[in-house]
């Protein structure tokens, strides 16, 4: 992929980069201010100290012996090699004695410190200068200090003093050794500057580059997606990072939206298969009762008939919305403490003479009062779906039918178990497929129902967060109800 | 009356003046027609304004209101005449049907909700019984139909005089039918009154109850007091 400039420039990391650049380098100029300022004050304090212990030193020579002594010593310490500068001129400033040949005009006029590094020129330099050269005129008086400056003269600070016979001493120190140390400062953070720089804009074009890569992943995989591949999902690389997690979080989206869609396609084939039977049905009814020639009654009964059906249609179309309401989702607000126990023993009581009447033993064990959070009225009737269904199912029993409700806390779950002691479900594919919508297992086809009970409670289940599950009870089917534990406060 | 109520006879305890609020003119018709057939008169509003209107200025005795309609939905219709002191009963009809749906009806000053579709025999009993609250019999302790009596106080049932001992479930589902004696009850009526869960029962967990309670107040007795609507419900109803 090219990568263009402004096409950089259009990516975030690349921006953010670029700014970061921006204040680093910022930072890094301020440092070097900072440090080359600092480095060069420090120098100076030190070059001035120099110079004060050797005024100090040449002080006391001046008490021991006056004058003479002072010309000795200065004479002396002016053939050491060194960076000091030593010179006594006489009132009008013409030199005397020291290691210094000339200087630049002006400077041994005012005492005190020289407010400004100033250029001199060593004893000697001159002659090698002109062997150099050939063309410099051998500067003479103190004054003549003025071509120095064209020359590659040195720089240096000096304190500046009168003698009691009004003679001039001046005593100073060569900057070349501070100002070369400065250079080398200056010089290492200019390249360490230039070095961040580099490295900044490298980082900045590797990042931006595989940012920029990692979203048009991103962007093409949606496009995929979008292009009717609802099963396609977006690139993981497993890095966690932002990228990822943005990744990860589309996809559980994806996921949902896929599944909303699946359950679209299943409710409309299943409208079209199994509302389109009863309606023909129905239809079928109405034409024959047309076609032939009846008493009032049997237009009468017909019409009953067809009201029955439609009624059982209204009620099978209901569930089928009720279900996909609540695979949907809800707002919470509708959920409130509910007390199974009491829905329990509502349930009970609403089918023991249903039961009764099949001659099936309805049985519940439940504590006095179990509280889960929820919506009373949807759980009422998956339970109530479940135990018309048991009721129906353990009706074969080969003795005794009986249908057992066990209420319990089992860890962090309230277990709510209705078993039958009927055949059951043996086979483990059709148990799973049990809770599908109109799925309605080969035996239970004589049995009336729309299909959608056990579909409806799963829906129920899943809207409490939790869980339906089918599982053999030996001998019957025992189909439990598992609601996450409140939070004890 | 000693025998049971044919089923084309849906009983009606005089004729009730009906406020229809539905934008869909056909099912407005139809809804207008089958009152009309029922016994009773409906004038209908085809939108939330003429229906606030209406129902402001005019003496109803049950307002049917679809929740969706132009202009204005019915829930701000409803909240509008209860703030101007309107207490006419008031059904919703919705076809949203989601599970707060009834509670936010109820919340906003209707007495009664219907998801669509329905069964029109559904409906209309809803709507009797409503209009029936109107007179209110939930102040009478002693409820009394034919040579039936109910005392909610001593919760003591006597027929003919004879003392009948009932289960409590059975009491509050007789005293729910005596106090709508003469009307059409539905089974989701009772599911909702009698045990306060609105679904459909998915088998007929509701007519077994009942007849256990018709096999208490009847055998023995000549008369029978407790009929069954066919396609609609039960009807408690003396001789």
């Amino acid at each position: 992929m090219a990568l263009s400039l402004p096409a950089i420039m259009k990516t975030t990391a690349a921006r953010l980069s670029a700014l970061y650049l921006l204040l680093f380098a910022l930072c890094a100029v301020l440092l070097v201010f900072y440090m080359t300022s600092l480095s060069a004050r420090m120098l100076m304090a030190q070059t001035q100290d120099t110079i004060n212990d050797e005024v100090l030193g040449l002080a006391r020579a001046y008490q021991r012996g006056g004058l003479p002594v002072l010309v000795r010593v200065v004479e002396n310490r002016s053939r050491q090699p060194g960076a000091n500068l030593y010179l006594i001129a006489d009132a009008n400033g013409q030199i005397l004695t020291g290691n210094v040949q000339s200087l630049e005009p002006g400077v041994i006029e005012t005492e005190g410190w020289t407010t400004e590094p100033f250029s001199y020129q060593r004893f000697g330099e001159g002659e090698l200068d002109r062997l150099r050269g050939g063309d410099q005129s051998a500067p003479s008086t103190g004054t003549s200090g003025a071509q120095a400056e064209g020359e590659k003269g040195h720089n240096a600070i000096a304190l500046v003093l009168r003698l009691p016979n009004q003679m001039i001493m001046l005593v100073g120190r060569d900057l070349g050794e501070p100002e070369r140390f400065r250079a080398v400062i200056k010089r290492a953070l200019m390249l360490a500057l230039g070095m961040m720089g580099l490295g900044g804009l490298l980082i900045w074009f590797f990042v931006g580059h595989a940012a920029l890569k990692r979203i048009d992943n991103v962007s093409e995989a949606s496009r995929r997606i979008l292009g009717g591949d609802l099963s396609g999902r977006l690139p993981v690389t497993g890095a966690g990072d932002e990228f990822d997690r943005l990744s990860e979080s589309l996809n559980t989206m994806l996921a949902r939206i896929a599944m909303l869609n699946e359950g679209l396609k299943q409710v409309s084939d299943n409208i079209a298969h199994d509302l389109k039977t009863p309606l023909t049905r129905l239809r079928n009814r109405a034409e024959a009762t047309l076609a032939g020639k009846h008493k009032t009654d049997a237009y009468r009964q017909a019409l009953e008939g067809t009201i029955a059906e439609s009624d059982q249609l209204i009620k099978t179309f209901n569930a089928i919305l009720m279900i996909s309401r609540l695979e949907a989702g809800y707002s919470s607000e509708t959920t409130s403490p509910v007390d199974l126990a009491a829905t329990v023993s509502d349930v009970v009581e609403l089918y023991e003479p249903v039961a009764e009447e099949v001659g099936v033993a309805l049985e519940a064990s439940a504590p006095d009062a179990l509280v889960v959070n929820g919506n009373r009225e949807l759980i009422g009737q998956a339970l109530s779906n479940i135990v018309d269904n048991a009721i129906k199912y353990s009706t074969d029993a080969t003795e005794g039918p009986k249908v057992r409700l066990t209420l319990a806390r089992v860890g962090n779950e309230i277990k709510l178990a209705v078993a039958d002691n009927g055949h059951g479900i043996p086979d483990d594919g059709d148990r799973a497929r049990a809770t599908e919508r109109f799925v309605r297992l080969e035996k239970s086809r004589s049995q009336p129902g729309s299909g959608l009970g056990l579909s409806l409670a799963k829906a129920i289940m899943t809207f409490h967060n939790g869980r339906l599950d089918l599982a053999p009870a030996n001998p019957g089917l025992s189909v439990v109800m598992s609601f996450p534990a409140r939070e004890m406060h | 009356m000693t025998a049971p109520q044919p089923s084309s006879e849906i009983a009606y305890n005089g004729s009730m003046k009906i406020l229809v609020m539905e934008d869909d003119r056909e099912a407005a018709d139809y809804l207008q027609k089958a009152f009309a057939e029922a016994g009773h008169t409906a004038h209908v509003a085809g939108d939330g304004e003429t229906g606030f209107a209406l129902a402001d200025a005019g003496d109803y005795d049950v307002m049917v209101v679809d929740r969706l309609m132009p202009r204005r939905d019915g829930l701000s219709v409803i909240a509008a005449l209860r703030s101007r002191g309107n207490t006419t009963p008031v059904l919703i009809l919705s076809a949203l049907g989601e599970v707060d749906d009834r509670v936010t009806g109820l919340r906003a000053g209707s007495d009664d909700y219907l998801t669509k579709p329905y069964a029109f025999s559904e409906l209309l009993a809803r709507v009797e019984v409503l209009n029936r609250r109107a007179s209110a019999r939930e102040s009478e302790t002693v409820y009394r139909v034919g040579d039936l009596e109910l005392d909610r106080l001593s919760h003591s049932v006597k027929r003919a005089g004879r003392e009948i001992t009932l289960q409590p479930r059975e009491f509050r589902l007789l005293e729910y039918l005596m106090r709508h004696a003469g009307q059409v009850v539905t089974r989701t009526m009772l599911l909702e009154n009698v045990w306060d869960y609105h679904f459909d029962p998915q088998t007929n967990v509701i007519d077994v109850h009942v007849s256990r309670l018709r096999g208490k107040i009847e055998k023995g007795f000549d008369k029978p007091i407790l009929h069954t609507i066919r396609g609609a419900g039960y009807m408690l109803k003396g001789g």
